[in-house]
């Protein structure tokens, strides 16, 4: 009976590390590099003419005085940013209701020729924090940029720079 | 069937009416959210629906250890009961995180890391107990069900951290910081009510469970089986 206790046991651990390994791999493997939920405008921009025509997401804050409905309101026009780099947007699609200046979003849909970001899909992100009305209601860039992945990423290798 | 008084009897009716209290607050007290109004709301069952999930998932990970060191049925009997109640608020965060979306980010879905993760958690924990169903006997299947558990729980970890280790859509954790006093005391009470539910859920199927191996224990003599073994062939 004790070598079939053992084998059990020696299965548990077996498990353990197999989970633990699976994690790790995951966590260090560096799978964010080549697995981007989205670009950051920086990014889209730095990629030129590569990027026209592909499906792709693009992440960032709604650019404040950007917005721009079309006279027969069919259309809408705004610019996405991480403060360095800006693209434009041209959608069709009606935004949430969340949908305001400065807001991060994430669009997803291709350039084309013009150098405009088409998109059919327009999704608003919500940043972690939640306040009653009249709180806080300084919208700085700044702070809304750090709804955004990207710049916990930048902030990250900063200060791993810094140390 | 005696009907004493049981110590989780309590503790459910406890859950049940800090729920009532914290949803009480939480819809009439609170302060509607700045810009996504009542519709934020949502947060005070979802997420604490979302850490207990997480939090059973952990509890039936440790047991899943406890239960192959062991081997004793009672430990297979709460690991099983903790993946059970575990999917039951992993379901009910997805879906009140699927109406919350709509609202907010204007869709019911979408691919992003964290919600792709939480979908692959509740299946990855149906498959534990699928895989338990198909095995007959209690000893292998207590075996299975732990070391199955042991290597779902891979995905709990990576649910939590993925906001933060990736681009998503669904924002980064909250903190006190982030989220108004007001809002804070109502997400607290609502964790705490599920909490107590759960594990009065939990408690109810440890019994059954228990019940049901030994009615099976008097049906048919369990018999000693090795994992590999074919002594029950």
């Amino acid at each position: 009976m004790s070598s079939e206790r053992n084998r059990r046991r020696i299965l548990a651990v077996a498990a353990i590390m197999v989970a633990a390994g699976v994690l790790a791999f995951l966590a260090f493997g560096g799978i964010g590099e080549n697995l981007v939920y989205y670009w950051s405008p920086t990014e889209l921009q730095a990629s030129g003419e590569q990027a026209q025509g592909a499906t792709i997401r693009l992440g960032g804050l709604v650019e404040p005085g950007s917005i721009q409905h079309s006279e027969d309101g069919l259309t809408l026009k705004f610019a996405v940013t991480d403060g360095e780099a800006s693209i434009p947007i041209n959608t069709t699609s009606v935004p949430p209701a969340m949908f305001r200046e400065g807001v991060g979003v994430v669009v997803e849909g291709s350039v084309n020729r013009a150098g405009e970001f088409e998109t059919q899909r327009l999704l608003v992100k919500h940043d972690n924090q939640y306040q009653a009305p009249g709180e806080g209601e300084s919208l700085d860039m700044a702070e809304m940029m750090k709804s955004m992945q990207f710049e916990m990423e930048k902030q990250d290798k900063e200060k791993e720079s810094a140390e | 069937m005696t009907r004493q008084f049981k110590w989780d009897s309590g503790l459910g009716l406890l859950g049940l009416l800090l729920l009532f209290v914290g949803s009480y607050i939480g819809l009439f007290v609170a302060p509607a959210e700045r810009y996504m109004g009542e519709t934020q709301r949502i947060m005070y069952v979802h997420v604490p629906c979302a850490w207990n999930a997480m939090l059973l998932y952990t509890l039936a990970f440790i047991f899943a250890i406890v239960s192959l060191w062991t081997h004793r049925p009672k430990w297979d009997a709460v690991t099983t009961a903790a993946v059970e109640v575990g999917i039951v608020l992993n379901a009910l965060l997805l879906v009140q995180g699927s109406i919350w979306a709509r609202a907010t980010w204007g869709v019911w879905w979408d691919w992003d890391v964290r919600l792709t993760t939480s979908l692959i958690m509740v299946l990855l924990f149906a498959g534990v107990l699928a895989l338990r169903s198909f095995v007959h006997d209690a000893g292998r299947r207590a075996t299975w069900t732990a070391i199955a558990t042991i290597v779902a729980f891979v995905d709990v970890p990576l649910v939590y951290f993925c906001v933060r280790w990736w681009r998503s859509l669904h924002q980064v954790q909250s903190t006190p910081d982030t989220v108004a006093p007001m809002m804070v005391v109502p997400l607290r009470i609502n964790a705490f009510a599920i909490l107590f539910l759960a594990i009065w859920m939990m408690a109810q199927r440890v019994r059954v469970e228990l019940a049901r191996r030994a009615q099976d224990q008097v049906a048919e003599p369990e018999r000693i089986a090795p994992i590999g073994g074919s002594t029950n062939a």
